[in-house]
């Protein structure tokens, strides 16, 4: 996946437990989970979405690389050239 | 022997006023379990399975889909065994104007779906031509020429509930609450002004230190999926159903003058809803239940309170309260006791900061743990004893 897919996955995984957030109202440097009002339950919800649609796991000691949504897509784009 | 017992619009929380029967999932003549689902409501919570808390059969169905009644009123009758007597589940409030429900009655009793449904999603919204809506907002869109595949739903994928219908409808101004937010908002401020006006609350509170507990949940998570994670919050609830065991004045009903401790440990978890308001299902039997389970739980309630179904009895039968208020939270949060229970469990945001641990600065990680209890039925020693039971529990996650 190139950088646009991923975000259009990262966007529809968040719009999983999140329906009302449309992508461009996040600012991609901003705390993700305070721009989409995730808790800590959503926020798993959100990355068991996103690793269906990505087969990416981010795993619990990696959230703070991911913290918004251009790092989560970095992490992303790194994970998936491996 | 047998006897008739009414079955009637229930509460689910001093908060709820009046519920709306949407569909009957059983009819007359059938045998119902106790847990078994005798009607889809649509109510201030959203969409309830309505389940009979006894076996029996029914006998009479008193209203036709689709009415709101209030709290109270009989919507069937059933013929039970024995002479038992109804199981203490508590009542809320009930503020029942009967005359409603009479007026709503009809003579002879509808027979709808002879299945009774179980799933999270009931097939009363199940798509008929496509497009997932209840009965009572498909009737409603009949009448006032609305077009359904116009409207969005915040229901279970997408369905179409009676709050994403314009506010103007008859159904709603006859309902006398118009706007869904609003009346959650009413609902919740007659709760919780209720509380205010005769609990007399003291409020405790500890840090706690739970550097070990964090430890352990790291590590249980590391190799784990997301799906298969484990959030304090289950290491939590399941420390304070442990500790509850001892502290009985904490954990049960008062009513009419009257404490009335609950053997079984059911918690009810605050959940903010995205578009407002707040459900508080709880979780039976927490002190039974492994971490792990209380996590799928957890989950579960999280998932169905937001976008699903919940069941009645997950919203009736809560015996203390515990409000989580995340990692965004603040420090220390003091609840407001949810009537007839008894405490409400307050859990700040953890947190890092130094302690002195054997005359010695340590980086730990701590979490403020509040209890506001009634004094009516406990006194500040007894809470404090219980907070006290429950850090030292902390401190051995692995035995959780």
């Amino acid at each position: 996946m190139n950088r646009d897919e991923l975000q259009q996955a990262v966007i529809k995984a968040i719009q999983v437990v999140a329906p009302e957030i449309e992508g461009d109202e996040i600012d991609a440097d901003e705390a993700l989970r305070e721009e989409c009002d995730l808790d800590s339950m959503d926020y798993l919800h959100f990355l068991a979405a996103l690793k269906q649609s990505t087969a990416i796991n981010v795993p619990d000691a990696d959230y703070g690389r991911v913290d918004t949504l251009n790092k989560l897509l970095d992490y992303l784009q790194q994970a998936g050239s491996q | 022997m047998s006897k008739i017992i009414d079955v009637t619009m229930p509460s689910l929380g001093a908060d709820m006023t009046e519920g709306t029967l949407v569909e009957w999932q059983a009819k007359p003549g059938d045998t119902l379990n106790k847990g078994d689902i005798i009607a889809l409501l649509e109510t201030q919570k959203g969409m309830i399975d309505m389940e009979v808390y006894q076996q029996g059969v029914i006998t009479e169905l008193l209203l036709e889909p689709v009415v709101s009644v209030p709290v109270g009123t009989v919507m069937a009758r059933m013929s039970v065994a024995g002479e038992a007597a109804r199981p203490a589940a508590p009542e809320a409030s009930h503020t029942a104007a009967h005359s409603v429900a009479q007026a709503a009655a009809i003579k002879s009793p509808p027979v709808t779906s002879d299945q009774v449904q179980q799933t999270v999603i009931p097939q009363s919204i199940r798509p008929r031509q496509g497009l997932l809506a209840s009965p009572v907002v498909r009737k409603l869109a009949a009448e006032q020429q609305l077009d359904l595949s116009r409207l969005s739903g915040s229901g279970p994928e997408g369905a179409i509930l009676l709050r994403d219908l314009p506010a103007n409808g008859p159904e709603a101004n006859a309902a006398g609450s118009p706007d869904p937010a609003q009346a959650m908002r009413s609902a919740i401020a007659a709760a919780m002004a209720k509380s205010k006006r005769e609990i007399p609350h003291y409020y405790l509170s500890l840090e706690i230190d739970i550097t070990r507990a964090q430890r352990w949940l790291a590590d249980f998570n590391a190799e784990r999926v997301p799906e298969e994670r484990i959030l304090l919050l289950a290491l939590l609830l399941k420390a304070i159903a442990r500790s509850l065991h001892k502290y009985p004045a904490l954990n049960g009903y008062y009513q009419q003058q009257t404490f009335t401790p609950n053997s079984a440990i059911h918690i009810g978890n605050v959940i903010s809803l995205r578009e407002g308001g707040l459900v508080v299902p709880a979780i039976h039997h927490v002190d039974q239940l492994s971490v792990e389970e209380i996590m799928v739980r957890l989950r579960d309630l999280s998932e169905r309170s937001r976008r699903g179904v919940l069941r009645s009895s997950e919203l009736l039968d809560a015996s203390i309260t515990v409000s989580n208020m995340g990692e965004r939270g603040s420090d220390l949060l003091f609840g407001v006791i949810y009537p007839p229970q008894v405490a409400i469990i307050g859990i700040g945001k953890p947190r890092k900061t130094m302690l002195i641990k054997d005359d010695q600065p340590e980086v730990a990680e701590v979490v403020t743990v509040s209890l506001a209890a009634d004094h009516r039925v406990s006194d500040g020693m007894t809470g404090a004893r219980f907070l006290n039971a429950r850090a030292n529990k902390l401190q051995k996650p692995e035995k959780l």
